[in-house]
């Protein structure tokens, strides 16, 4: 007995990137697409990411130096 | 794996015992190890290392009957009580802040803890026989990543136990063996001209990557631990994406293969959701269903951070680069 699939879990994270739990395509600003290659995925929200659409940690980088 | 070579009295005693047969308990020849009172630290930290492994992957040249024997449970448990009280110690003298909510606990200790970066150091002027060696000293823990925080799985209640399953799920590769982690670091060592089989670098490992992996073992082998291990395991996640990154432009600047590179730069992704997931998720979820941990997570975090500090002060000293 199949149980009907989940629906799609998004989390934004306070000063961090936007969790998506689940097989998702985000489409990019610049229109390209990249698809979830793991179960959990976090996509960018600070614009600072060398690896759009993902987050790469940078905002722990700019939340310093705001800081100082 | 074969043992490594003691690094004093303890563990030439401790090694020889384990090279020979398990005795029944109560049998008046089964061994009994006499701990000697003044030790040197790394003769402490490769014994306890040894004694913890036989919990992993074992040895090729120790009896398999050895893991559980009393005769050894004796010396583990007072290097280990000596260990965890001197990391209690260091935590006290640094004065750690604890504020009213463990999420922002870990977010103000990990970023206000200051320490000297390897991984800063690798992507601007290491040399290649410096990143090698980093490498060898890396591999006694990546080669088991993820393992110790197994441990912890069954003493969680079903939130963060839940939550830290997502995490593990993850460092094992989502089901695909050639994306577990520390497959891929094995792949990266062997293209890098190195070995990868498992343990095989102990013998050159400074004292602070011993203690940190048995910090590591400890917390995760010990029920009691559980707030300490999931911390660790925090502020691990939670400052590894960004080093993970200038690791991987490191090893680029210097020719590496891409699978080591590979490895890098699967964490800058991994990492990134790591710890979010590990931080609200699986401590959150813990400090609100068992309040009292709250304080334990922050020790066992900032002694990954300590621990780490210690790593690559020795490491550059070493380098003449700090």
């Amino acid at each position: 007995m199949s149980q009907p699939p989940r629906p799609m879990r998004i989390t934004l994270c306070p000063g961090g990137p936007m969790l998506i739990r689940g097989a998702a395509v985000v489409e990019a600003e610049d229109g390209t697409l990249h698809e979830t290659t793991r179960p959990v995925s976090a996509v960018c929200r600070c614009g600072a990411t060398s690896r759009a659409p993902w987050c790469d940690g940078t905002h722990q980088l700019l939340a310093g130096k705001a800081r100082t | 794996m074969r043992l490594p070579s003691p690094r004093g009295p303890l563990g030439e005693r401790v090694l020889t015992v384990l090279r020979g047969e398990v005795r029944e308990v109560g049998d008046p020849g089964a061994a009994v190890i006499e701990v000697p009172d003044q030790r040197a630290c790394d003769d402490d930290a490769l014994t306890l290392w040894v004694l913890h492994e036989l919990h992993y992957r074992g040895f090729e040249d120790v009896s398999e009957e050895w893991e559980w024997a009393p005769a050894l449970m004796g010396v583990r448990w007072l290097l280990e009580h000596e260990l965890e009280e001197r990391l209690r110690v260091r935590y006290a003298d640094a004065r750690v802040p604890v504020a009213d909510e463990v999420t922002r606990s870990l977010a103000t200790l990990t970023a206000t803890h200051e320490g000297p970066s390897l991984a800063r150091h690798l992507q601007r002027n290491a040399s290649r026989e410096q990143a090698l060696a980093l490498l060898r000293q890396r591999s006694l823990y990546h080669l088991k990543e993820g393992d110790p925080t197994s441990w912890v799985i069954p003493r969680l209640t079903t939130r963060p136990k839940a939550a830290l399953l997502e995490v593990q799920f993850d460092e094992y590769g989502d089901g695909d063996p050639a994306r577990l982690h520390h497959e891929m670091f094995a792949r990266g060592l062997e293209t890098s001209g190195l070995c990868s089989a498992y343990g095989h670098y102990v013998d050159e490992a400074l004292v602070p990557v011993l203690e940190q992996n048995n910090a590591v073992s400890m917390f995760g082998l010990h029920r009691r631990l559980r707030g300490a291990a999931l911390g660790h395991l925090a502020a691990f996640e939670s400052t590894s994406a960004v080093p993970s990154r200038q690791l991987a432009q490191g090893l680029t600047r210097l020719g590496f293969p891409p699978e080591m590179i590979a490895y890098y730069d699967e964490h800058v992704e991994a990492d990134a959701v790591h710890e979010q997931v590990v931080v609200r998720d699986v401590c959150g979820a813990l400090v609100q269903e068992e309040p009292g941990q709250h304080e334990e997570v922050v020790f066992g975090a900032w002694t990954c951070l300590d621990l780490e500090a210690r790593t690559a002060t020795a490491m550059l000293a070493r380098w003449d680069a700090a």
